[in-house]
């Protein structure tokens, strides 16, 4: 064990997997020489050469048209977008290329390949920074989406999700980056040093995609959350009094369907967080989800809090992110339902 | 400074003919055959510069090969590329005819256009690969594919390779270096710098080449390509099929008024080349030195081809909506396959005669296979793949919800 960021634990992942495959390259903007602006890939074009690590020219569609190209050759291109924001163009890449390519060619070419991606609010990145868009990757059929929570499930899920043989979307919640982050946005906070979830394993132990993790046991409120959001449901679940279980989803596709309907037949109730604008997003597919499957179980209508359906703003940051109090009332809400 | 401007007015470029006008190519400069010399392979793409705005040709206009493009091939060779060509427009015209029968829902043809996936297809190596369109078929006629696994496709029959979840003409067959056909334009073209880039990563000596259309290049893909392959300096050559038309728009909308779409390539410092596309021999000679070019690690190429798309866009269109119906005639550089004929009967190496018996023997051939193939089923008849395999390799393994939906659906 040792005592990581998540940036730290990220660029180990990286590390262990290039080390233990030649086929594993990394590249993106300015993720060679410099390491990354977040830093996750400092060091790796230093140690493994400047074919394995490499700078990219500013073409985010050409980044991700490339590495599908080297996936369908036999490589494991691990490549990042420099902000989640900035994925849109090379969104018709993913959706029409990556994430279509075993179904379409009937498994005879296919595309191992890992796109990660700083997302969500938090550090006054204005709209063109703090986007979550989560939801327009879950929507498409083909591609994993995975957003984990603290460095130990990062190192772990991103090596799970290199070893994986299909594409996966890996959104990296960049208020955690160096957090960690309790909730609170004007409060101190316990750096990873001292955390417990900044004990990160050495080695390739992998975090399998697919499977939620309890962060917080309780009996009365199911509160589904991930990324940051679970600091948030974890602040708010201490602050109201109400005995909510906490679920960090890790993966959102696959969804660990089983973990989430076990503890809302449990519990009876079920509050929805996530930082990404309402409408349409992640928490509606959750809804309908827990709808279906645990109806005669709930005991309250199920509420959703999110990031409002406006642009993410600037100045205004803290209002549109879904905090503590927010979360907070959604958790005594349900309870009177 | 007066501020007297006369009001701005949008130039929207036209052809220069619509129906009912009268074809005429008198702009169109055609360099005659064996003007443009052959460089070394490793010439610097400054030095070549304006080989983007002539056109390398081979074939003059009494069929013999002229400059030092020519004798790369036998006859032998030049009689099996001729063979290639007529069975590649056998098969469109048969597979044409089944859609309009209801066999298939959609079909593209390649009239007009045959030499150039066919020429090209022998200057490469096996473990190559193509990142095609949809109207390079003749890669996988000359590079062997079996035309029964096609005709399955075209059918969506229970032997269709892609098991019915593919379009009918969007092959793929990574054993023929043949990659999956995509129906979204140019994304192929920056995926082959990216095979490209991999075999130069792994130290391999394998090249790649992409397709593009010349209304495609219009995309962004297009430029992403050129930057990815000239920063990286990819074993690939990049081939745009310059047809004149995407479905109803000429070339002009894409290319706009000046310039040529090779000479796109000089603001990335790639070799850039204009080929007689309806020439064999010149088609196989640029493809070669293209080709030798990138395996030697002299970096990419750019290759225009001209030619002529003398078809409709596909099945669903018609040209004669918004092109002369007398404009695929007037085209000065020919039908391929009459310029390569020409070319054999004038060394001495082919008759009218042998052209008419092969023509015979190619189509007996494509019928035996189109019954084959249809004895296992068309469109919706016969033998057809299950339902159960939409569900199949959208993951390597299946995850709970599509397990799920595959049993609600009956499966």
């Amino acid at each position: 064990m040792a005592s990581m960021t998540m940036i730290e634990a990220i660029r180990e992942a990286h590390d262990v997997a290039m080390a233990a495959d030649d086929r594993v390259v990394v590249f993106g903007e300015d993720v060679g020489f410099f390491g990354g602006v977040f830093r996750c890939t400092a060091g790796l074009q230093q140690k493994y050469g400047n074919s394995r690590c490499f700078d990219a020219p500013i073409n985010e569609s050409g980044i991700v048209g490339t590495a599908i190209g080297m996936a369908a050759y036999g490589l494991k291109p691990v490549i990042e977008i420099q902000f989640a924001d900035y994925v849109y163009p090379a969104y018709d890449q993913i959706v029409s290329e990556a994430a279509r390519l075993r179904h379409r060619s009937n498994a005879d070419f296919t595309c191992p390949l890992v796109i990660r991606m700083p997302t969500g609010g938090g550090i006054f990145g204005g709209q063109t920074h703090s986007q979550s868009p989560e939801a327009l990757f879950t929507h498409v059929s083909g591609l994993k989406v995975v957003v984990p929570s603290n460095p130990r499930d990062a190192k772990g899920l991103l090596l799970a999700a290199i070893e994986d043989p299909d594409p996966v979307i890996f959104l990296e919640p960049k208020r955690l980056y160096n957090g960690p982050f309790d909730g609170y946005h004007d409060r101190p906070v316990t750096s990873w040093k001292n955390h417990p979830k900044g004990e990160v394993p050495e080695g390739a132990e992998i975090v399998p995609l697919g499977k939620a993790s309890i962060t917080r046991e309780g009996g009365d409120v199911t509160v589904l959350a991930y990324g940051t959001m679970v600091y948030v449901a974890e602040a708010a679940a201490e602050a109201s009094g109400v005995d909510a279980e906490v679920i960090d989803l890790r993966t959102l596709m696959p969804l660990d369907l089983d973990t989430i309907q076990a503890s809302v037949e449990k519990t009876g109730r079920c509050v929805i967080v996530h930082e990404a604008t309402r409408t349409s997003g992640f928490g509606a597919e959750l809804m309908s989800l827990v709808q279906e499957t645990c109806f005669y179980h709930l005991e309250a209508p199920i509420i959703r809090v999110t990031g409002w359906d406006t642009p993410y703003p600037h100045a205004q940051e803290w209002e549109y992110f879904p905090g503590p109090a927010r979360v907070g009332e959604a958790l005594k809400k349900v309870m009177e339902g | 400074m007066s501020d007297d401007f006369p009001p701005l007015s949008l130039n929207v470029p036209e052809p220069g003919c619509r129906p009912g006008d009268t074809p005429d190519f008198s702009d169109f400069e055609i360099p005659r055959a064996g003007a443009v010399k052959r460089p070394p392979v490793d010439a610097d793409p400054d030095s070549i510069r304006d080989m983007a705005f002539s056109i390398v040709r081979v074939l003059n206009k009494d069929g013999e090969a002229v400059g030092d493009w020519a004798g790369a091939l036998s006859p032998d060779e030049l009689r099996e590329g001729l063979r290639h060509m007529l069975t590649l427009r056998t098969f469109d015209a048969r597979m044409m005819n089944a859609q309009r029968q209801g066999k298939t829902s959609f079909y593209m043809q390649h009239l007009g256009e045959e030499a150039v996936s066919c020429a090209f297809s022998r200057a490469l190596r096996p473990g190559d690969m193509n990142f095609p369109t949809y109207r390079q078929a003749g890669l996988l006629i000359a590079g062997g594919y079996p035309m029964l696994t096609m005709m399955n496709q075209i059918y969506s029959n229970a032997d269709d390779p892609l098991h019915g979840r593919q379009l009918p003409i969007m092959y793929s067959s990574k054993e023929h270096g043949f990659f999956s056909i995509s129906g979204n334009l140019g994304t192929q073209f920056v995926q082959s710098v990216g095979w490209a880039m991999a075999s130069a990563i792994s130290g391999d000596t394998k090249i790649a080449t992409g397709w593009i259309g010349d209304g495609s290049t219009a995309e962004s893909d297009f430029h992403a390509a050129m930057v990815f392959a000239s920063t990286y300096s990819a074993p690939v050559v990049l081939n745009i099929v310059n047809n004149q038309w995407a479905i109803s728009t000429f070339q002009g909308i894409a290319r706009g008024g000046v310039g040529t779409f090779a000479a796109r390539g000089h603001g990335f410092g790639i070799a850039s080349i204009r080929v007689d596309g309806n020439d064999y021999l010149a088609v196989h000679a640029v493809a070669k030195w293209a080709c030798e070019r990138a395996r030697r690690g002299h970096g990419p190429t750019l290759i225009e081809h001209v030619t002529y798309r003398a078809g409709g866009h596909s099945t669903s269109d018609d040209p004669s909506a918004y092109r002369s119906k007398s404009e695929a005639a007037a085209w000065p550089l020919g039908d391929p396959i009459e310029r390569l004929k020409k070319h054999l009967i004038a060394i001495g190496e082919w008759s009218e005669d042998r052209h008419t018996q092969a023509q015979a023997e190619i189509l007996d051939g494509v019928i035996a296979t189109q019954k084959q193939a249809e004895a296992i089923g068309t469109l919706g008849g016969g033998k057809t793949p299950s339902p159960r395999d939409m569900f199949e390799g959208v993951y390597e393994t299946m995850p709970p919800h599509l397990i799920r939906q595959r049993q609600e659906a009956g499966y």
